[in-house]
């Protein structure tokens, strides 16, 4: 049932078209007739309800009702704000850069849209710094909007009004989580707020705020256009719609798929994604970025949806498939992850800030062979006081793939904490000298580990950058 | 400061003994700022290049609250003195009409801010797992070498800044690189002295290896499922 050859993609549909980043070409593919529709033929009530009968539920990993959220906001003359969410930075996502460099204009009618239904006159893109090309083409898709009147004064006549700025980034993870998105579009440090209040009551500037991912806006036009039972026919009762599968890893054909919700996963992964390279098994994969908890080649004959990958005990997140083979210690995994989010973590809550450092610290011990098999359970409850502890979920985010890949894999640390110590051991003893750079351990685990820590120490500017992410600095290195 | 320790200071910040390049001109035009951190600087004791100013003021007119401008204006001023130096901070502050404090706090917070002086071009190279588990750290290495440029560190030219970066949003091109902004990859040994060379004859970074741009990749053009990259 995968929506490949079979004329039935939603969000990819026009992909093939050469200048689709052109208002005239997504105008000749039927753009815009979506919202000539919805602000001629409907009243914002009447788009909000087929946004709720869509079941059309939010892309950027949470998976709530999109109608619904944007139905929380409070009705009436206040200054409301809209922002689309395309700071994509979790690791394996890379969908709504291809979304936004591919079909600009989707996604400005679908806010513009969004915007109308939920009365909001002012629309954000808060896009990552990184994405310097797409923000690019956003820009310009957005001047072409505005000089068609598809956005900003009285748009197609209609007597409504909303202003599209593209606000760029300037590189944090954390920006993603959308309180600290809030804070750094207005201009400060991006660090989580307390909930409640919820963003739907008092968000940026203190206004009611609809925050949506890039690509549950981009869906928007096609559910107004084609009717709420139209989007239903594609997907499962629970999780309608077809979603965009990133793809990568250890896979023979990395990249961005548009497929249905319930969609085997081992069709993604091996069919669509070519699997992992000949003679190589999946050892683990994460369903939903690196946020999500791994799952292993038992779980592969699962639907790809929200409930099924609940129930396996992972999530489907933003939809980002990353495959790791069975050349790849589970050591070096855990390390990488835990690395990026230790880096990440904007340091207000001590349980994010302390932990991820502490889980680096403990999973550099085991590489290092000073670690003992204590050491596997002290690290799980370094993640047991994460979860649930912090105002926002990065550092949960953490904390649930550690766990499971403990849980997943737990002989093969115990071997790797045995065989580093035994090594350690000989080095000690003189038996052996000390490994150096590359042949510090045969095989990939020390990618970024041994030698990548002995490039970083060589260079003084990089070990102050190291200092930088002393308690109290989130962002930088 | 004698020119002894100046010069010390300047080894320090940019990693790299001993070089004299005209970043050195930049450190210390920068480095004699004495404002205060704490108090607004007064616009008419500030000398900004007007063009700059112009573009920090069209920025704050975009926004409800003009504070939201305080990136986009940092980005301006970076670009425009090649880092964030003390005096490209002071600039900023006194167009905006914010104390330097306050933007020093966003600057730390930042990925893609530099503040130390940093070669005329940045090269991110993803090192998050996707690209670790294609071999991003040889791609790192490889950089490095043909560079010149110690990673986080500057060349000794001051040509090339290389950064590793946390995930860039370009997993399907893994291993890659963000040159000034442009994504490459798969990049691998060879690519690396392409980019070096390319440039040191100092051609547009939007020239370098535009088959390597994801632009030119069959899944990246939607025909994609299944086929893959040529």
């Amino acid at each position: 049932m995968t929506v490949q050859g079979d004329g039935r993609l939603i969000l990819f549909r026009d992909f093939t078209e050469p200048a689709r980043g052109e208002i005239d070409a997504y105008e000749s593919h039927g753009g815009y007739r979506a919202m000539r529709k919805a602000f001629g033929d409907m009243t914002p009530d009447q788009v909000l309800r087929e946004l709720e009968a869509s079941g059309l539920r939010g892309r950027g990993g949470a998976g709530f009702s999109m109608g619904k959220k944007a139905s929380f906001l409070p009705h009436g003359e206040i200054e409301k704000y809209l922002c689309c969410n395309a700071d994509e930075s979790e690791p394996g996502a890379f969908k709504d850069r291809e979304l936004i460099s591919r079909n600009p204009h989707q996604l400005i009618e679908g806010m513009m849209i969004a915007a109308y239904a939920a009365g909001i006159r002012h629309a954000f893109v808060f896009i990552r710094g990184e994405y310097v090309e797409q923000a690019d083409v956003l820009e310009r898709a957005v001047e072409q909007a505005h000089a068609k009147g598809y956005a900003g004064d009285d748009i197609l006549g209609s007597g409504f009004s909303c202003s599209l700025v593209v606000h760029r980034g300037a590189g944090a993870y954390i920006c993603g989580e959308e309180t600290a998105l809030l804070d750094s579009l207005e201009g400060k440090r991006g660090n989580p707020r307390l909930r409640p209040p919820f963003p739907a009551n008092q968000g940026l500037y203190q206004g009611p705020t609809l925050i949506n991912n890039v690509e549950t806006l981009s869906n928007v036009p096609h559910v107004v256009e084609h009717g709420a039972d139209w989007f239903r026919s594609f997907g499962t009762e629970k999780s309608p719609g077809t979603k965009m599968v990133s793809v990568s890893g250890n896979v023979l054909r990395p990249g961005n798929f548009e497929v249905e919700l319930g969609t085997p996963s081992r069709q993604i992964i091996f069919e669509l994604a070519g699997g992992p390279p000949p003679e190589r098994r999946i050892k683990c994969w994460f369903p939903g970025g690196s946020s999500s908890p791994v799952l292993t080649e038992e779980h592969l004959d699962l639907p790809y949806d929200f409930e099924h990958m609940a129930e396996a005990g992972s999530m489907l997140g933003s939809g980002s498939i990353i495959v790791v083979d069975d050349s790849v210690p589970i050591v070096s995994v855990a390390l990488w992850v835990a690395k990026f989010y230790r880096h990440e973590s904007c340091g207000k809550c001590v349980p994010c800030r302390e932990g991820t450092n502490w889980t680096v610290n403990l999973l550099q011990r085991i590489d290092s062979g000073d670690a003992t098999p204590m050491d596997l359970d002290v690290m799980e409850s370094v993640q047991g006081n994460i979860i649930g502890n912090c105002l926002c979920l990065l550092g949960d985010s953490m904390a649930m793939p550690i766990s499971s890949m403990i849980r997943h894999f737990r002989p093969e640390f115990e071997e790797h904490i045995a065989v580093r110590q035994q090594a350690a051991a000989r080095v000690r003893d003189g038996t052996v000298a000390a490994p150096t750079g590359k042949e510090a351990g045969a095989g990939p685990d020390l990618v970024g580990v041994a030698a990548g820590d002995a490039l970083v120490k060589q260079d003084p500017q990089a070990a102050r950058s190291e200092d930088r992410q002393s308690p109290g600095h989130g962002g930088s290195a | 400061m004698s020119d002894v320790d100046a010069n010390m200071k300047l080894d320090h910040l940019r990693g790299t003994p001993g070089s004299r390049t005209r970043l050195e001109a930049q450190v210390w035009s920068g480095a004699r700022v004495e404002a205060d951190p704490a108090a607004v600087p007064d616009p008419a004791v500030v000398d900004v290049p007007p063009q700059l100013r112009q573009a920090i003021e069209q920025q704050m007119a975009k926004y409800p609250d003009f504070h939201s401008a305080a990136i986009p204006a940092l980005k301006l001023a970076q670009a425009e003195h090649g880092w964030l130096s003390p005096v490209a901070m002071v600039q900023v502050a006194a167009v905006m009409q914010v104390t330097p404090a306050y933007l020093e706090s966003i600057a730390s917070f930042y990925d893609m801010f530099e503040l130390a002086p940093a070669g005329e071009h940045s090269i991110y190279v993803c090192t998050n797992i996707s690209c670790s588990l294609c071999g991003a750290r040889d791609l790192v290495e490889a950089l490095s070498e043909a560079t010149g440029a110690p990673l986080n560190g500057s060349s000794p030219d001051g040509l090339v800044h290389l950064r590793s970066f946390e995930c860039l949003g370009a997993c399907d091109i893994a291993p890659m690189a963000s040159i000034d902004g442009h994504y490459r990859g798969p990049l691998d040994a060879d690519d690396a002295r392409t980019i070096a060379e390319h440039l040191r004859a100092g051609r547009p970074v939007q020239e370098l290896l535009t088959e390597k741009s994801y632009e030119h990749r069959y899944s990246a053009e939607g025909r994609g499922a299944g086929q893959g990259p040529a």
